[in-house]
């Protein structure tokens, strides 16, 4: 029952990871390695606005506050982003280059904003525990809070992709990442959409660090290594999984591909001669797995055709 | 208006494998001017219509629309009065997205792209209305996503898209070579009624001659970068297709 009870908590909360790379990887069709230092972004800046929260400047700007941390989380993902967006447009550096720069350069800025490699929260106020929810939650739903909380900020991330890409600058975001061409020649600079993807994209992502710190209780600088793979993991099971099942949306089938990532992942955890830092090489396996399954479909796909 | 003065283009500069296509090349196209352009591979007509369109930078001369020198002006700048066809299908539609929701994103050209919902249900009906007139049974594929239609449906969906908001030039590079014979009458008898319909100025590339004597108002015939050919009043003096053959 724990371990179900962990699947979907871990499932959730990386599901906004998922939706985050989804944009990027799948809407804006870009291999964006910035993932993995805007997510440990999140969880730094997170660090470092939990700890210095007794001072006047976090209570003008609010910052002491967990949920409003959420959205400076959301904010240091967006300028993430940018800047790898600029990086790809403006100084026509290729794509996954762009993403190494920033994310490279991330490292060390995570660095100086949590103070160091491993910042522990446990004695803060988070968005699972503080003396609101405490109110809230009934003694025989406290152990189901966390799952509860993740999954109405995985829902609520979703629905508001879900209107976005139904607005005209979602269609537009839509179209580039499809048919650069046809942007251009509906008068508009491709450039700039792009951007506009990568910022939202690593937004979310930055918000998924920063509730994953919130719930595991500490900040630690390598919590960003192999980020995308994890994410594209996700991506990539749900979006084949549920390909056949049209009535659903692509991002729903994301959140579904991220817990079961994380089932498989606890699965494999659990055979008895791997240990906890095996969790990376993993990782990799499962990434590669998954790919060689997904891509041997869809070459049996063309041999049909 | 469009000019095109003294324009030099040098591919490959400074390499060996440098070659000049223009060198000193200059075109007015007037007003309300159907151009059929025609020539062999390799003989500067799509290199010609990227210049005009910005797509290709050039060494030097001047690009100017109705006297405005726009030859410093980005590519997207330049299609807010140009609508443009390619020759795949592909290229002038979203693939990914529905027949609806291509049609929406084309109707909002020139317009901003901001958070409002990027289907206009009051429209739905003037959409509707423009598929049923192509007679290829897209009004009922509203919801159908483009990458599932024929090249045929795709590329009148193009031309509609391209066109559907107030332009002045049309710009066509083979538009109909990828179609079969069938679907490429249907695309050309459309070009027509959507060029007359808005007053464009229309610049087609073909290899079609029957296409180009009969659509176009001007013949405009090209050889390595040069206009070797060009002729306003072929109806007049009754060039034959033939004719044409015989010095293409
Ligand atoms: N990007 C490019 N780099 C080098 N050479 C090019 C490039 N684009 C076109 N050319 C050359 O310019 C010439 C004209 O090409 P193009 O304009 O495509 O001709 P057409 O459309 O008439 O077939 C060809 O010789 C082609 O090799
Ligand atoms: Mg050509």
């Amino acid at each position: 029952m724990d371990i179900f009870i962990g699947i979907l908590e871990q499932g959730m909360i990386y599901a906004i990871l998922a939706l985050g790379i989804y944009i990027t990887y799948k809407i804006l069709n870009f291999p964006d390695l910035t993932v993995d230092g805007s997510f440990p972004l999140g969880a730094a800046v997170t660090a470092y606005l939990m700890t210095n929260s007794g001072d006047f400047v976090s209570v003008i700007t609010l910052s002491h506050n967990p949920y409003i941390i959420c959205v400076y989380a959301l904010i240091a993902g967006s300028i993430a982003g940018l800047v790898t967006g600029i990086i790809h447009v403006k100084f026509n550096i290729r794509d996954l280059i762009s993403g190494i720069i920033t994310m490279t350069g991330l490292y060390s800025i995570n660095l100086r904003i949590a103070g160091s490699a491993n910042v522990p929260i446990f004695n803060y106020d988070t968005i699972f525990s503080n003396s609101l929810m405490g109110s809230i939650f009934p003694e025989s739903l406290l152990k189901y809070k966390v799952i509860i909380i993740a999954t109405i900020i995985t829902l609520g991330t979703k629905i508001i992709l879900d209107l976005y890409l139904k607005t005209k600058s979602g269609f537009l975001l839509r179209a580039v990442g499809n048919n650069q061409v046809l942007v251009t020649t509906l008068a508009k600079d491709s450039g700039n959409v792009k951007i506009l993807g990568l910022v939202i994209g690593n937004a979310i992502v930055s918000l998924s660090g920063s509730i994953l710190m919130q719930q595991q209780g500490f900040f630690e600088i390598t919590m960003g290594t192999g980020t995308m793979v994890l994410g594209l993991a996700s991506v990539i099971i749900g979006t084949n999984v549920f390909k056949k099942a049209k009535f659903m949306k692509a991002t729903t089938s994301v959140i579904f591909g991220s817990i079961i990532y994380k089932a498989a992942m606890s699965a494999a955890m659990d055979i008895s001669f791997t240990k906890a830092s095996d969790m990376k090489l993993v990782t990799a396996i499962l990434f590669l797995v998954i790919l060689v399954f997904s891509e041997g479909k869809k070459k049996k796909v063309k041999a049909d055709a | 208006m469009l000019e095109l003065k003294k324009i030099y283009k040098i591919f490959n500069k400074g390499t060996i494998h440098e070659s000049e296509l223009f060198h000193d090349f200059n075109l007015k196209v007037e007003k309300n001017e159907f151009i059929s352009i025609i020539g062999n591979n390799g003989s500067g007509k799509t290199s010609l219509i990227n210049i005009i369109c910005g797509s290709l930078e050039i060494d030097s001369g001047q690009v100017s629309f109705d006297g405005e020198d726009i030859t410093n002006k980005k590519e997207f700048q330049r299609y807010s009065k140009i609508g443009r066809v390619y020759q795949e299908p592909s290229i002038g539609t979203c693939t990914d997205m529905t027949v609806l929701e291509n049609m929406s994103l084309a109707d909002n050209k020139g317009k901003s792209y901001n958070l409002t919902r990027g289907i206009r249900k009051n429209r739905i009906e003037s959409y509707k209305e423009r598929l049923r007139e192509l007679d290829l049974d897209l009004e009922n594929k509203l919801n159908v996503k483009v990458g599932e239609l024929s090249g045929g449906q795709r590329q009148a969906m193009a031309l509609l898209m391209a066109t559907m908001t107030p332009i002045e030039y049309l710009i066509l590079d083979e538009h109909t070579a990828a179609l079969d014979p069938k679907v490429a009458d249907i695309i050309m008898k459309l070009t027509e009624k959507i060029v007359k319909e808005k007053k464009l100025t229309t610049i087609m590339v073909t290899h079609n001659i029957n296409y180009a004597l009969e659509y176009g108002n001007r013949l405009i015939m090209m050889n390595q970068g040069e206009i070797i050919l060009d002729e306003s009043d072929f109806k007049k003096n009754s060039i034959t297709a033939a004719e044409i053959l015989s010095i293409y």
